[in-house]
Parts: structure tokens; sequence; C-alpha cells
């Protein structure tokens, strides 16, 4: 009973939390590197562009609420998603039209196409801050909870429970669906296989008569797709805050660089490491170990190994680990 | 010759235009901005040595920035002698078993013993290091925090005049440099960008979250000033007879003779930087810097060791940007930690940088001025043309409204824009980097 008790509590504040975290993280990591697979560079602005995403899609839920449409027990902002997926994917498309293209035909070194997108990133953070202002947008409507802890409780008898919120639902099944079909497409189609192509030998694919002008422009539209599903989740979860995805750019990148750059597998897979080792590390286990242990044994401190507050060091401190022991990442990416 | 008519045409429109702003708004505005912009010129001057002489990507200036202004609250704060004798103590214990960790951890991995050991000791090292700061440090801290803490709550300083803290700020900086660069700049650019991003960030959560070394986000206010204040200024006989004389007005005057002093100091600082900056770039040391840039692989076969020139090159820059973060505090009196953020701090120095021309310092000083420039204007800029562009709406349109008050941030636009347009059609800068 004690051990379940234990399970229970870990679940509520690591293991559902990370998970949803880690989702969010693997979407935003799969574009990070989707365009580094094709592209060749880190692209700072992807922090920008999810939060474009997100903002695209609270100007439409606003919209659609203000004619009294709403989805019932679910966020009114899913609706709106597809739409909002496109403005992304059209603006992804007219940034590789207008900056990145001339650097692509130029063949610039990589350097020139992160300091290019950090241009890209300052222009778009502007233009979010300008449409809908700095502050924070909250705009999960819908329930609340498919069900929560006191419910759990009495549903079980423990002392301990965890609640799962709708948002955590949503967000770790759309995941799981997005990538599936993501590496459906990847290895059945072939246009996926064209951009797999492409990616590991450019001269070959060109041969080959793949067009690289499609490829790029696909790649572009989906990373603005993962972006966009990346931000809303993000923003259902939590709160939308403008300045927020700037810092989100770390974990992402860390996440995306321990899987290994350019392998999707490996975004995914770092995106849950880097979200679930930020909770371990952080979290309080007084609780869980005066469960686990006899009564004689129950820790007096909080027993934590960093102070919640250094969330955010924690991935970083993985990737320094991952880029001293490890430089290709966990799935043996390419190395920048 | 033409270089030095395109220098003197560039530096002499941003004199124009400081003077422009002097008499349109106020000579007070003129002169803030102008010692703003010189803080900007040195550190873009500092980015410039690591971006343009040697090709390194530091995207952490906020943290070295930060790490300078901290530097100014703990040279210049006059010492909590309550909070020092409740956890001064236990502090300073922290502190040595740290600098006691750290020359284990170096003895043992420069030691001969042998991997299989070493992968036993390291971990162990660190968990007794944690374990004992969190058995002695943790209840020093909240002891200290506890202390008036609305009021203090903090160790202090050491009351020192806090010009010197420019000095310490760089040291600083360069001591935390020599660490990150140890451990990144083996890493391709990309990597060490990400890298840099992140110490930077971290940096930041400490300043933030370490109440006891500089109250968090309640920041420090009131910090000593170099130059005199207002206030003591007007209140002294020889200052109200010399503007009585000239008929000055008093209050006025004051502010922008307290302005013109720090104007006086950060241009020492500027200048000497320059020089030397200049000198070192002129100097074998420099050709060897950029040859090392152009072609790495044929700098080491002409027997150059290009880690250790890097790590050079990485403290040099991060001093700098350290002094610069200390001159910033010392300007803005208080330290802030949550007004670091990266677009600000990191990326718009880098825009400076790149818009005056990487490798050219004459470049970094016309860029941190007329960035700087650009980024205070484009707020009464944007406000103007975002009223033009709605004058048809009517006053009290919402959409009307939510754009004007939103109409500062078209400054981030701005930056942006003028990036990726002077990347793509004048990609050197306003003056090339010479050869």
């Amino acid at each position: 009973m004690d051990f379940l008790n234990a399970l229970a509590l870990i679940t509520n504040y690591i293991l559902l939390p990370g998970f949803t975290y880690g989702s969010q993280l693997a979407l935003g990591a799969l574009g990070v590197t989707l365009i580094y697979a094709v592209l060749r560079f880190s692209n700072f602005a992807h922090g920008e562009l999810m939060s474009f995403g997100a903002m695209i899609c609270i100007l439409f839920t606003w919209l659609g609420q203000s004619y009294g449409i709403n989805f019932g027990v679910l966020p009114t902002a899913l609706i709106f998603l597809p739409i909002a997926i496109g403005f992304t994917a059209l603006y992804c498309f007219f940034v590789e039209k207008f900056v990145f293209a001339y650097y692509r035909r130029k063949k610039s070194d990589p350097i020139i196409f992160l300091i290019a997108s950090i241009g890209v990133m300052f222009f778009t953070a502007g233009l979010i801050r300008f449409i809908i202002g700095p502050s924070d947008q909250n705009f999960n409507d819908g329930v609340r909870f498919i069900f929560n802890v006191r419910e759990f409780k009495a549903f079980t008898g423990l002392d301990e429970g965890f609640g799962l919120k709708t948002s955590q639902a949503i967000t770790i099944l759309t995941t799981m669906i997005l990538c599936s079909i993501l590496f459906v497409f990847l290895n059945k189609t072939r246009t996926g296989k064209s951009m797999r192509a492409f990616s590991d030998n450019e001269d070959l694919a060109l041969l080959s008569g793949i067009d690289p002008n499609k490829v790029v422009l696909l790649t572009w539209v989906i990373a603005g797709g993962l972006a966009t599903f990346a931000g809303v989740l993000y923003g259902l979860d939590k709160i939308y805050k403008p300045f927020i995805f700037l810092q989100m750019l770390l974990p992402i990148f860390s996440a995306a660089i321990v899987g290994g750059v350019g392998n999707p597998i490996g975004a995914v897979v770092g995106g849950y490491v880097i979200a679930l080792s930020e909770l371990f590390v952080t979290f309080a286990y007084r609780k869980v170990l005066a469960y686990l242990l006899p009564e004689s044994m129950e820790p007096s401190g909080m027993m934590q190994f960093l102070s919640t507050d250094y969330k955010f060091a924690v991935s970083f401190i993985i990737l320094v680990i991952v880029l001293i022991v490890r430089p290709t990442g966990i799935f043996r990416g390419k190395t920048i | 010759m033409n270089d030095v008519l395109r220098r003197s045409l560039v530096f002499s429109t941003f004199a124009v235009a400081i003077v422009f702003i002097g008499f349109l708004q106020s000579w007070n505005v003129a002169l803030g901005i102008f010692n703003l912009c010189l803080i900007s010129a040195t550190m873009a001057l500092g980015v410039n040595i690591q971006l343009g002489y040697a090709g390194i990507f530091n995207a952490g200036v906020m943290g070295f920035a930060a790490l300078g202004g901290l530097s100014a609250v703990i040279i210049s704060y006059k010492p909590v002698s309550e909070t020092i004798s409740l956890g001064g103590l236990g502090i300073l214990i922290c502190i040595l078993i740290l600098l006691l960790g750290s020359v284990l951890g170096v003895i043992v991995y420069k030691s001969n013993l042998s991997q299989a050991y070493k992968k036993i000791l390291f971990p162990l090292i660190i968990i007794v290091v944690l374990l004992s700061l969190n058995l002695i440090g943790a209840p020093a801290v909240e002891r200290i925090e506890a202390f008036e803490p609305a009021a203090s709550g903090f160790l202090g300083g050491f009351g020192l005049p806090i010009i010197l803290s420019w000095i310490v700020g760089g040291v600083i900086a360069g001591l935390v440099a020599y660490l990150i660069g140890k451990i990144t700049l083996g890493l391709r650019s990309d990597y060490l960008a990400i890298a840099t991003l992140g110490i930077a960030e971290v940096i930041i959560y400490i300043l933030k979250n370490e109440d006891w070394l500089t109250r968090g986000v309640k920041n420090v206010n009131g910090l000593p000033r170099p130059v005199p204040y207002e206030i003591d200024l007007q209140e002294s006989t020889w200052f109200i007879e010399l503007c009585k004389n000239f008929g000055f007005p008093l209050v006025e005057t004051s502010s922008i003779v307290v302005k013109l002093s720090y104007c006086f100091l950060f241009s020492i600082v500027v200048l000497t930087l320059f020089i030397l900056s200049e000198v070192a770039l002129k100097s074998p040391w420099g050709r060897m810097m950029r040859a090392i840039r152009d072609n790495e692989i044929s700098a080491r076969a002409m027997g150059k060791n290009v880690k250790a020139r890097h790590l050079e090159i990485f403290i040099l820059g991060s001093a700098i940007i350290g002094l610069a973060g200390a001159m910033l505090t010392t300007l803005e009196g208080q330290f802030t930690p949550t007004t670091y953020q990266p677009l600000r701090f990191t990326f718009t120095v880098w825009v400076m940088v790149i818009i005056g021309g990487t490798g050219n310092n004459y470049g970094s000083l016309i860029g941190g001025f007329l960035v700087w420039f650009l980024w205070v204007e484009a707020e009464p800029l944007g406000l103007y043309l975002v009223e033009l562009i709605t004058s048809p709406l009517s006053e009290t349109n919402p959409l009307r409204i939510q754009l004007i008050t939103n109409a500062a941030h078209m400054r981030y636009m701005m930056m942006g824009l003028l990036l990726l347009l002077v990347l793509r059609f004048a990609p050197k800068g306003i003056f090339p980097e010479g050869r």
C-alpha cells in the first residue's frame, strides 16, 4: 500500500507533468532537428515560431468564442489549430522565400544561416508582441481535469493520488499520433524518402532528380506545423507567455542534441529525457521516502537535489555532459 | 584617405543625430542616450574581439554583463554586519568547500589513477561537496535571508568605491569565461552558441534565486555613485553661483552635469579599450588571431595552439563585457536581475557588431552607438508611425488602442529587419574589416 502511495505521488508530480512537458519539447525538438537535417543550421527562431503559431491560434479562438463556438469539454483552441498551422506554415514559407533561399543559393556558411535565423527571431518576437502584447494569455476553456486527485483517492482508497488534466491527456495523445504520422511519412512515402535522401547526401539526391526547393519548402511547412502544435499545447497546459519561448529554446536544443541532431527518433527521446530529468532532479522526495522507508529512517530535510528554480539549469547540465562525453548524442546524429 | 573620410562622415552623422535630439527633446535625454551608447559600444567591442577577431560565437553576453552588475553590488554596497554575523561564516566555509572540491577534482583528473578509480572518485567528490554545502550552507542562507527580508536579507558588499567594480567585474567575468571556455570552446560554432546561451540563462537563474547574494528579484537599490548627486549639487553654493552667473536653470543643469561626469568616465574607458583593441588587432597577435579564424587548419600547421588562443580571446572579450555590465549597473544605481533578457543583452549586441562590421573596431563603436540610438528612438518613432497608420480609425477603436499600446515593441521588429537587411545587402557592415 505504501508503495502504491509513493507511486501515485511520483505519477502526479513527475511522470504525468514530465511526459506532458517532454511531449511539448519533443515536438519542438523535432522541428529543430528536421531543419538541421535538411538545411544544416540551428534555427534560433524556432521558439518564436512556436509562439507565433500559438498566437494565431489564440486570436482565432477569441474570434470563435465571440461567435459562441466551443468544443464542449475540450478546449476551443483545438478547432482552430489547423488554421493556425496554415498561417504558421505560410509564415515559414515567406521566411524561406525572403531570407533563407538567398543564402541557400549562395551556399553560405551555416553560421550565416544562424545569424539570419536570429534576425528572423527578432522580427517574429516583435511581430508577436506588437499584435498580442507582452502579457500572459490564458485560453484554455474546456474542462480542466479528466479526474482530479480527490476523485482518484475516493476511487482507489489510497492516501495519495494523481489527477489527470485534460491538457495533459491531449498533449501526450497528440504527440504520439503526430510522431507516428511523421515516422510513417519519413520512412514509407516517396516524398518523405526524398527528404531523407536530401538530408543524407545533397549531391546524390540532386543527381537522382529530387527537387531541392520542394524538399526545403516541405521541411519548413512540417517544422512550422510541429512548432504550432508545440506552442499551442504548451500554452494550453501552462499559460501563453510571449517571452517564455526564448527560454524554451535551451531545453529544445538540448533535447535535439541529446538525442542526436538530425535524428527524429533522437529528438523525441531527447525531449522526454530532458523533461523527466528536470523533474526528477528538482522533486522533493521527502514524502515519497516517508512511504518507502521504515519509520525510524524518515528523512527530516526536503530531500531535493536542486531547488525547482533551477529547472532550466538541469537541461543545460545534461547538454554539457552529452557534448563532452558523446557529442553525437544518444542516437548518433550528425555533429554540428 | 577614403577610410578616414568614410569614418568621419558616419561618426559626424551620429553626432548630428544626438545634437538633434538635444534640441528637439532635451539635452538630458540626449546625454542619457549617449551614456548608454557608450556602454553599448563597450559591449560591442568585447563581442567584436570574440566574433570579429576569432569567429567565436558567444551567445552568453547577457550572463557576463550580469556578472559585472553583480560585482558592482558586491564591491560598492556597504556590508550588512547583522547578516554577516548570522551567516557569514557558513557562506565562507561553503566557498572554501567549493574551492577544495574543485582542487580535489582537478588533482584526481590530472593524476595517473586508472579510469575505473576516476569514475568512482568524481561522483564521490561531487556528492560529498553537495551534501556538505546543503548541511552548512542551507541553514546559513536561511538565517541571512530571514533577516529583515523587506529591506535587507543579504550579505551586502565590501563598501568600496564603485569604480573598482569595473575592474573586478571584468576579472569575475574573465574567470567564469575561463571555466566555460575550458568546457565549451572545443565545440563547433553552433554548439558553442547554444552552450553559451545556456550558461547565460543559468547565471541569471542563480542571480535571481540566491537571495543571500543579490536579494534576487527584490533587487538591490541605492548603489553609491562615482559622481556627485544632483541634490548635493543643487545645495552647494559654488554650483548655485555658477548657474546664476550663466543663467542656467538649476535643477536641469545639475542633472546634466551628473550625466556629463558619467559621460567623461565612460569615454575614458571606451577610448582606452578602443586604442588597446586597435593596437592588439594590428599587432602580430591580432594577425595570428585572424589567421586562425580564416583557416584554422593551416594556422595549426604553422604550430599555433588554436585552443589556447581561442580560450585567451574568449576570456578577454568576456572580461570587457563584464566591465560594461558593471558600468551599466553603476549608471543605473541599482541591480535588477529580471531586466537581463537575451533579446536585449545578447542578440542586440550581436546586431551592433554585425551592423558596424565584424572585425572592425570602428565598426563596433558606431554599431553600438547607432543601434542603441535606434533602440531608444524606435519607441517614439514606432508610436508616430502607428498613429499615422491608424489615424483613419476612431479614437476609441479597440484595434487602434491595442496597436498604440504595443507600438513600443516595434523595436524588436526593427532590429530583426535591420539585421536581415544588413546581412543580405551589406554583409560586411558599415565599416568592412580592413586588410
